[in-house]
C-alpha cells in the first residue's frame, strides 16, 4: 500500500500533489499493482468533488483526518495523523509533495518512526532495493539514495512528474478518520494566519517574452532599459535571485528554483550568469538570447543567441533600433 | 536573558559550476570555497539580535570536519558567544545523526547547567536539502519544533515566530524552550565588525568527537545533471548587434 499526503488548494489538490500522486502510479504499477491511499486532513470543502479529482489520479480510497487538532496547521499533528492511518493501512511506501508542508510533515513522521526520509525525489530505480534519485544542492546535483526500511518515506519534487489522469477511474471511497493527538503535538500550531499577498507572478509565467536581469544590472536604478524593452515587447521582466535578495526588485519576478517557473517564447537574460537554480526556472523557454560582458557565463555557453557586452550600452542600443523600425510596444 | 544556540554547516558555495568528489559521495568544493548557507546567516542573524535585546548569548554548533572551524570563526565575528564544533567527516553523516550530536550536546550541556531557550537552524542545508535535522532534533529533545519561519520573537518565555504559509504569513506562539527552523527573507544578515573579528579570535572552539557510530545518509552516488545541448550563435558584440537583434526578433514574430 502507498500512501499519499495531499495538500489542497481551494478545495482542489494541488498541482505538486497530483504530480505526487503521478509518480506514486508509476510506483504501483512497478510493485505490480499496489493500491494507492490518499491522505488529506482537516477541512475539506467539497468532499465528493476531491474524491472524484483523486480518483481521476490513482487514488483506490481517500482517509481524511478529522478533529479539532486539525483546524489550525501543526505539523506533529498532521504527522501523528499520517502515522495513525499509515499504521491501519499497513502502508509500505508514505510520500508527499516536496512543498513546504510535504517536507516538514514527512520530516516528522520519519523521526517519530525512526526512519530515513529522502526530500525531493525526482525518479526512483527498481523496488529491490529501492533506491531513489532526489535532487541536492538546490538542483545542481542528484542523489541516489537508498530506501531499505519500512516504511520507505520520501517527497516527490515539484515539476518532475508529469500529471497523468486516468480515463475511467471509479471512484475513490471516503474513510473518515479522527486520529489521536496529542497535546505535546499542538504546541507548535499556527494561532493566525495573515491574507495571502496578491500573486503577481502570473504575467510572467504567461508571459510571451520576458526580459530577465541579474546582478549585472548593478543596482535598483538599472532596470529601466530592461522595463522599456520589457513593455516594447510586450512582455514581463523576470530577475535573479540575487536581485531580489538585495531588494532591487521584488520577489514575484524571481525566476528559478525558488521563483517562477517560466517557457515564454523569447527569454532575454541580461548580465545573469546562468546559475542552475536559474536555470531550472527558464531551461524551458522557446528561444534564449543571453546578453552577458562574460562570454563564458553558463547562460552565454547555454542560449541559443548571444551578445558579448555590457547590458547598459546594449539593451539602450536595442530600444533605439526597434523604435527607428518603428516598434512602439 | 535568552540562549540561543544556532546550529549552522559548512557547505560548498554553489552559486558556480558544482563538480563531485572522485568518489561521488561529495561535492568536491576544492575550486569553489565553503560557505554557511543563507539560510543560516538569517538564523544567526536572528540569534544575535535576541540575544542583544535580552543580555542573552549565543552558541554555535556545527557538526562536521575540522576545517569547519572557519566557518565558526568568520560566525563568532558577529556577536557570538561561544562555538561547539563536534568533529566528523561529512560523508559519513546522515540527517538523523546530526541530529542525533546536535541533541546529545543539549543534554549534556544542560547537564552542566547551561540550558538553551532557543535552538535555531536553516530550514534546509544548501548541499545535502535534507529538510529533516531540526524536526529530528527537536523530536529527540521532545521539544515543540517550527518550520520555515522568517522572523522570531521572544518575550515572557514564549516565542512568536512567523512565516509564509499557503493562505498567507501564518504566526506560531508558543512556549520555550523550543526549535525553529528559519528561511532566509525575513532579516538581512549583518557583516561583522573589526571588533568582532578581533573578539571572534579570542574565542576558544569546543571540539567534540561523534558521541555513537553514524548510521549515514543511504546515499548510493550522487550525479551531475546532463548538460543542455547548446549550439550557440553570437549575434555580436555590444551595442553594433542591435540590428541583428532585432532581426531575430523580427525572424521570431516577438514584434509586430
Ligand atoms: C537553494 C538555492 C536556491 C536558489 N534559487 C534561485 C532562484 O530561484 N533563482 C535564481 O536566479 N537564483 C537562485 N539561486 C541563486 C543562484 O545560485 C545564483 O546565485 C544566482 O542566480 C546568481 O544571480 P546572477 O546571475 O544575477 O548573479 P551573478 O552570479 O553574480 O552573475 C552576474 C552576471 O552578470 C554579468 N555581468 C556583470 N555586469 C554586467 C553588465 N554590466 N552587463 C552584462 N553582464 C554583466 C557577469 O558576467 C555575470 O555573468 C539559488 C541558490 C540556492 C543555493
Amino acid at each position: 500500500m502507498i500512501l499519499v499526503l495531499i495538500e489542497t488548494e481551494n478545495g482542489a489538490a494541488s498541482e505538486i500533489s497530483l504530480e505526487t500522486l503521478a509518480f506514486a502510479r508509476s510506483l504501483a504499477a512497478e510493485g505490480g499493482g499496489i493500491a494507492i491511499r490518499a491522505v488529506v486532513v482537516g477541512a475539506v470543502e467539497n468532499r465528493d468533488a476531491l474524491a472524484a479529482e483523486l480518483a481521476t489520479h490513482g487514488a483506490a480510497e481517500v482517509h481524511h483526518a478529522v478533529g479539532e487538532a486539525f483546524t489550525s496547521y501543526s505539523g506533529a499533528a498532521w504527522a501523528a495523523a499520517l502515522q495513525a492511518i499509515r499504521e491501519s493501512t499497513r502502508s509500505v511506501v508514505v510520500t508527499a509533495p516536496g512543498s513546504p508542508r510535504g517536507n516538514e510533515v514527512l520530516a516528522h513522521l520519519a523521526a517519530r518512526l525512526d526512519v530515513p526520509m529522502a526530500a525531493n525525489a525526482t525518479a526512483f530505480h527498481g523496488l529491490a532495493p529501492f533506491v531513489v534519485t532526489r535532487q541536492v544542492v538546490g538542483g545542481a546535483a542528484l542523489e541516489e539514495m537508498k530506501l531499505d526500511q519500512r516504511p520507505a518515506i520520501f517527497t516527490v519534487a515539484g515539476h518532475s512528474w508529469a500529471v497523468s489522469p486516468v480515463e475511467g477511474a471509479s471512484p475513490a471511497a471516503w474513510v473518515e478518520v479522527a486520529p489521536e493527538v496529542a497535546e505535546a503535538d499542538l504546541v507548535a500550531r499556527v494561532v493566525s494566519t495573515g491574507t495571502k499577498e496578491v500573486d503577481h507572478s502570473d504575467s510572467l509565467k504567461s508571459a510571451k517574452v520576458v526580459v530577465g536581469a541579474g546582478r549585472g544590472a548593478g543596482g535598483p536604478e538599472g532596470f529601466g532599459a530592461v522595463a522599456e524593452l520589457a513593455e516594447l515587447l510586450g512582455g514581463a521582466v523576470g530577475v535573479s535571485r540575487v536581485v531580489t535578495s538585495l531588494g532591487w526588485r521584488p520577489h514575484h519576478e524571481q525566476v528559478g528554483q525558488t521563483g517562477s517557473r517560466i517557457s515564454p517564447d523569447l527569454y532575454i537574460p541580461c548580465g545573469i550568469s546562468g546559475a542552475i537554480q536559474h536555470w531550472a526556472g527558464c531551461a524551458s523557454s522557446k528561444t534564449i538570447l543571453a546578453v552577458n560582458t562574460d562570454p563564458e557565463a553558463p547562460m552565454m555557453t547555454k542560449a541559443n543567441y548571444a551578445v558579448v557586452g555590457d547590458m547598459h550600452e546594449v539593451l539602450p542600443a536595442i530600444i533605439e533600433e526597434l523604435r527607428s523600425r518603428g516598434v512602439s510596444g | 536573558m535568552t540562549n540561543v544556540l544556532v546550529c549552522i554547516k559548512r557547505v560548498p558555495d554553489s552559486s558556480g559550476e558544482v563538480l563531485l568528489t572522485d568518489d561521488k559521495q561529495g561535492v568536491d568544493g576544492r575550486y569553489v570555497g565553503f560557505t554557511v548557507s543563507n539560510h543560516e546567516s538569517c538564523a544567526v542573524e536572528l540569534a544575535v539580535q535576541i540575544a542583544e535585546a535580552t543580555g542573552g548569548t549565543v552558541t554555535l554548533l556545527t557538526v562536521g570536519p575540522s576545517e569547519a572551524t572557519e566557518q565558526l570563526r568568520d560566525t563568532l565575528a558577529l556577536g557570538c558567544h561561544a562555538a561547539v564544533l563536534v568533529e566528523a567527516e561529512p560523508t559519513r553523516l546522515g540527517p538523523a545523526d546530526v541530529a542525533r550530536e546536535i541533541a546529545h550536546v543539549v543534554r549534556e550541556k544542560e547537564a552542566a547547567d547551561t540550558t538553551y531557550d532557543l535552538i535555531l537552524l536553516g530550514n534546509d542545508a544548501a548541499d545535502s536539502g535534507d529538510f529533516q535535522v531540526g524536526i529530528r532534533m527537536a523530536h529527540a529533545l521532545g521539544r515543540p519544533v517550527v518550520n520555515g519561519v522568517s522572523t522570531v520573537e521572544v518575550a515572557d518565555g514564549n516565542l512568536t515566530a512567523r512565516g509564509d504559509g499557503p493562505d498567507g504569513e501564518e504566526t506560531y506562539s508558543l512556549p520555550l524552550p523550543a526549535v525553529a527552523t528559519v528561511l532566509e527573507g525575513g532579516v538581512e544578515p549583518r557583516y561583522p565588525t573589526l571588533r568582532g573579528r578581533m573578539a571572534a579570535k579570542k574565542v576558544e572552539i569546543e571540539t567534540r568527537t561523534l558521541s555513537a557510530e553514524p548510521v549515514g545518509a543511504s546515499r548510493v552516488q550522487l550525479l551531475l545533471p546532463p548538460p543542455a545541448p547548446s549550439t550557440v550563435e553570437v549575434l555580436g558584440e555590444g551595442p553594433e548587434a542591435a540590428g541583428a537583434v532585432a532581426d531575430l526578433f523580427a525572424k521570431l514574430g516577438v514584434t509586430r
